[in-house]
Parts: C-alpha cells; structure tokens; sequence
C-alpha cells in the first residue's frame, strides 16, 4: 500500500498521478463498503472534539490572562477567558530586564549554541558511519546502538559532568546532550540512502572525503538535518532537567527554571525580579501567564516546520533504527 | 583529494579492495583519516556522557564522600546495598509508587493512542484527520514545567475550572496538592501531553495495511467490528509488541521530571517513585553510595527486562527490536 509513502503530510507534490488515484478509489471503495452507522460517527465526532478543546481551551485562557487588564483579573478571581481590552503591562514589566529576561537570553544563546553544536557533530558522525569499509566503522556503529539501550544512570552522569568540571556553567546544559545516539541513526540512515553513483562520480573527480560531505552529503539531505535541528533546539529550550540538576547558580537559570520557581512554586515576583519599565506591578497571575506564554511561543513558531516532516523522521528512525 | 593519493600508488584504476591483501592497520588509520576526524567529537561525547559514567557506578560499593572522590573514598562492600532488603521505609514507598504507576501506566495510557489511532484513521476527510493529529501532536512538545503549569493554571484551586464553577456556585475542588489523586493527575497529564504523537506510529501503520484485506471481509460479510477485530488489530500487531517490549525497558522510570516537579505540593509519601528517591537521597541528600546502588539496580533492572522481552518476542515469532 502506497499511502504512507505517497502522501502522509502532503510533502511529496511529484508523488505519480495513476498511484494516487488508485489510493483515492481504494478509499473510496472502502468507505463505501462499511459507512460508518450514525451513532459510531457521532460519538466519535464528539470525542475527538473533546479531545482537540482539551488542548486548545487551555492556551486560550492562559494567552487571554496574560493580556486582560490588571482589575479584570483581580475581579474575576485570577483568570480571564475573555479580556476585556489588550494590556501589555505584564510583558513589558518582565521583559525589560530582571529574571525573566535574563533567563530568555539564556535559553536562546543555549537553544541556538546547543542546535548548532548538535547538527554539526551529529551530521559528521552520521556521515562517518555511513561511509562503510573505513577502520572502526563496524564497532564504532556498535557504540552508538548499544547507547540507545541503557542510560547510565542519574549519579554517574552527575559525577560525570562535574569531574569535567561543567557544573555551574553554561556548557552542562549543552554537552552533555550534544549527540543524541537516535538521531545519529536517523541521519545516517539517510546519508546510507543516498543513490552511490553520486558518491562515486564525486571521488572520481577528485573530490575529497570532506568535501564529498560537504558538498554532496550535507546539502542532499538538509531536509533531514533541518528536522533533526528542530528537534535538538525544541530539546534545549526545553532543557529543565540539566539545569535542575548542575546550575546551582540562579543568576544563570534559563527560562524553564524560572518557570518553575515563579509558576508552578508560585513564588512571588518583587519588584527586584521584575524589570525598571512598571509603575505599578501587575497581578501576579498575569506575570504567571504571560512568562508561561514567552516559554511557549517559540514552540509554537517552530511547529509549524516540525510538524511538516516528522512523521517522516519518527518512521524512518522507528523502522530502521 | 588525499584519500584518493594515500591508497593509489599500486593499482590507479579502481581495482576491488577485496582482492588486495588487506592493508596493515596504521594504512587504514591514515587512509580513512578524514572519516575517522569527522567522527571523532561525536564518539568523544558518547563515550565521555554514556560509557564513561559508567564507571562512576563504583561509588555504589563505597562511603562516598564527594569532597573525597572516588579514588579517596572507602569501600564498603554490598552496604549500600543493603537498604534494598532490609526493608527502608522509604525505599519500599518509593519502590510501591514505581510499581504501581508502572502498572497504571500499562493498562491506562498504553492502549489510548492505539483507541485514538483508529477513530482518527476511520475519519473520511483527510484535512479534517490532519487537523485532528496537529492539535493533538501539539503538546508533546512542550516541556514538564509547561505541562505542569498549564494544569495547575487549569485545576488548581484557584485555576481556570474551579474559577468557572466558583462563578456559578458549584462546589469546587482542588486536584493539584491532593495526595489521593496524584496517580490520576499524573495519568491524566501524560495521556494530554503524549496520546498524540504516541498515536502517529500507529496512524503510519493503519495507513500500510492492505485495503483489500477490508474489502475481502465485508464480502464474506464480516461487520465494521469484525472487520476491526480480524483486520486491523493483527495488522498492528507488530508494531504493538514493539513498542510494549521498549517501554518495558523503561518500566522503572515513570516520569521523573513531571513527579519532581509536583513532589512539593502532595509530599513524599504520594510522590517519591524510585527516580525521584535517587535525586533527593544522593544529589539533595547526600547519601551518595545508597542512590547510586539504587540507580545501579534499577538500571539493571531496565536492561534485564529489554533483553528479556526481546528474547520472549522472538519466540512468540515476532521480529522484536534487534537480531542479536
């Protein structure tokens, strides 16, 4: 059956005529054959309906708080489904300058230090054990696989890092999860799969291994990189744990763990965490939601771009890895 | 350019290498040098954070003392070890909570994206089942303390529901910081935040299987029902087992970056599972030896169970995650 490949996200618009034609009829045919009875549709109507509200109701009401004016908040008890005008205050307030922003300009150094470092060495490593019949190709790919089946568990990997001597530093919430060995097979599955011939006319023409990589390998398959780098930047913005555990350093939290401490610890924001720009400081619950609503938009711009191929990159690293 | 030159001399034109005697070691080394550089801090990494802590496990068998280090400390044998049979009070807590969250786990969460899986298949419009899926895949990436701060925004005491039915009257009530449904939020919040994406595998595997198999059914007059029991059950079969067997393998972690994030408001009792006893015991308490034998058990544990379900997959025919 050709679906899956054909057309799962709508990417492949080359995808032939007659094949998808035929997938349509299949469909059609199928339908036809068992159309569902009225209560089975219903219900399943419903509850997918409950299912999508289940997650969109809430952001509604958390972007809604964080913009409705500070004595519609304090009236209605703390939460707003409907503001009644736009109010920036609370953005304002937490952006110019205190904790907040210093924890966004964390994460983002972080988010995009952390991408690029990952795509790098991921693709280099990938390209490498591609590239079978060199030395050490064999147990070197062995290292990897092995890697997916164990953690090495949560004191090691402490002890680990501060042997290294990254605790407290920046660099403990990127390196220690710089290579993910899953997305290493998921890239060099994708670098196996491009056609020899290419490959081969490159070496012929003198080309160097390097720049065989560069030139033919990275630029073929940017598709797959660019996924592989939304998911290590969705990772890193997403970083709560690293940091948890090695930045003892509140001046050097990034976002998430700010998150924690004022949103779901619920501890107040003085006017010393705060920035300079507020007269008079907004509720509380607004600053909760509009700091929960800054961590959550970048997810929301980069979707858009995930959400286009990784059905894709999910079934290639499942199927093959 | 070079790794062209380094292997010419002999033979110019493309002879295949089998024939050739193989070349000695250090040959090799400096003929796929470049493959070997491009490797390099990839492998470096891997081995300095996933083998190389490894060996950090040795302070299970020891009196641990950080300022020490591992060389300085003092062995003691199976001690540390000893919290697992003798009966610790709050290793047992954290061990029950495990178990029990694996269990919920298991029988709640596991079999719902496979439900919303075919709901979503069944839908006839193709936009309509890719609106579904991109609303649902949404929350999967976002982190815990979202996921976390978006439900207490939403149930907790004074979050959006209670606020609605203050509003209106009704009694209300506060699940975050209730220690009885602590189980049930923690289900209900990994089922909103990875039903979705857990669903996709199975959305792929729906869409391969063959359509006459359908079509064949119904005309020997099997129902919608049937067709769902003879049809498309045995055609996820496959992927079912799977990934059960790889959830298997992380039976033992039941989530620990949600559990610590919530562990304040309900307390340890309700809270701690064998993750979370780790952290508080060695890295917040101190007791380094005890967490990492702790650690060290359940890591063997994980891998047994892997090794095992693998094993048992093949013998029921199945391919299971790898050949060895």
């Amino acid at each position: 059956m050709s679906t899956t490949t054909q057309n799962p996200q709508g990417t492949a618009p080359g995808a032939s005529g007659p094949e998808l034609s035929t997938a349509a009829d299949a469909r059609r045919r199928r339908a036809n054959l068992n159309a569902a009875g009225p209560v089975e549709k219903s219900t399943k109507t419903i509850v997918l309906v409950i299912a999508c509200a289940l997650v969109i109701v809430p952001f509604i009401g958390i972007v809604a708080t964080s913009i409705a004016p500070a004595d519609q908040v304090t009236n209605s008890g703390g939460f707003v489904l409907f503001p009644r005008e736009i109010d920036l205050t609370a953005y304002r307030s937490i952006l110019s300058g205190g904790v907040v922003s210093r924890a966004l300009l964390v994460s983002i150094g972080i988010t995009a230090v952390g991408t690029f470092l990952s795509l790098l060495i991921t693709a280099m490593l990938a390209w490498a054990l591609s590239r079978r019949g060199t030395v050490a190709n064999r147990p070197m790919l062995l290292l990897v696989l092995f890697s997916l089946l164990f953690s090495p568990g949560l004191i090691p990997t402490y002890l680990a890092v501060r042997q290294f001597g990254l605790i407290d530093t920046y660099w403990s919430l990127i390196i220690p999860t710089v290579v993910s060995g899953f997305n290493v097979i998921v890239v060099r599955s994708f670098f196996v799969s491009l056609p020899d011939e290419i490959l081969d006319a490159a070496k012929v023409d003198g080309a160097s291994e390097w720049q065989i990589f560069r030139r033919i390998g990275i630029p073929l398959s940017r598709a797959a990189l660019a996924v592989i780098g939304l998911f290590y930047g969705v990772n890193y913005w997403n970083a709560f744990f690293n940091a948890l555990l090695y930045i003892n350093d509140a001046a050097k939290w990034p976002l998430q763990m700010v998150l924690r401490t004022y949103v779901v610890n619920g501890a107040q924001m003085g006017t010393s965490e705060l920035g300079t720009a507020v007269e008079a400081a907004p509720p509380q619950e607004t600053i909760q939601m509009a700091i929960l609503v800054i961590s959550i938009v970048p997810i929301l711009i980069v979707y858009p771009f995930l959400q286009r191929h990784f059905s894709k990159g999910v079934l290639t690293g499942a199927v093959k890895g | 350019m070079a790794v062209t030159d380094m292997q010419s001399p002999p033979t110019t034109a493309s002879p295949p290498p089998a024939r050739r005697p193989r070349p000695s070691l250090l040959r090799r080394i400096l003929r796929d040098r470049t493959v070997l550089l491009l490797a390099l801090p990839g492998m470096v990494l891997l081995i300095g954070f996933q083998y190389f802590p490894l060996l950090g496990n040795v302070i299970a068998f020891q009196d641990f003392q950080p300022y020490l280090g591992t060389d300085e400390s003092l062995w003691n044998g199976l001690d540390n070890f000893r919290i697992l049979v003798t009966g610790d009070p709050a290793f047992l807590n954290a061990l029950r909570n495990t178990l029990v969250l694996t269990l919920i786990q298991s029988v709640m969460i596991f079999p719902v994206p496979i439900v919303l899986a075919l709901m979503v298949n069944s839908l006839m419009s193709e936009k309509l089942r890719q609106g579904v899926m991109s609303v649902l895949y949404l929350p999967h990436f976002l982190s815990w303390v979202i996921v976390v701060a978006v439900f207490q925004q939403m149930l907790g005491g004074s979050g959006m529901v209670n606020n609605l039915l203050r509003s209106n009257g009704l009694p209300t009530f506060d699940v975050i910081g209730n220690a009885d449904l602590f189980k049930v939020l923690l289900t209900s919040q990994v089922i909103w935040k990875d039903t979705g994406w857990a669903a996709i595998l199975f959305i792929a595997v729906l869409a391969g299987i063959d359509k006459s198999l359908y079509e064949a059914a119904a005309v020997d007059g099997a129902s919608r029902f049937q067709q769902t029991l003879n049809v498309t059950l045995p055609g996820l079969r496959p992927i079912v087992i799977l990934l059960f067997i790889l959830q298997l393998g992380n039976s033992l972690s039941v989530g620990f970056e949600q559990i610590i994030l919530q562990q304040q408001a309900v307390g340890i009792d309700a809270s701690e599972v064998l993750d979370t006893y780790v952290f508080n015991e060695g890295i917040a308490g101190g007791q380094w030896g005890t967490a990492a034998a702790v650690g060290l058990v359940k890591s063997v544990i994980g891998l047994i169970l892997v090794l095992a379900a693998n094993k048992i997959a093949h013998a029921m025919g199945e391919e299971g995650v790898y050949r060895a």
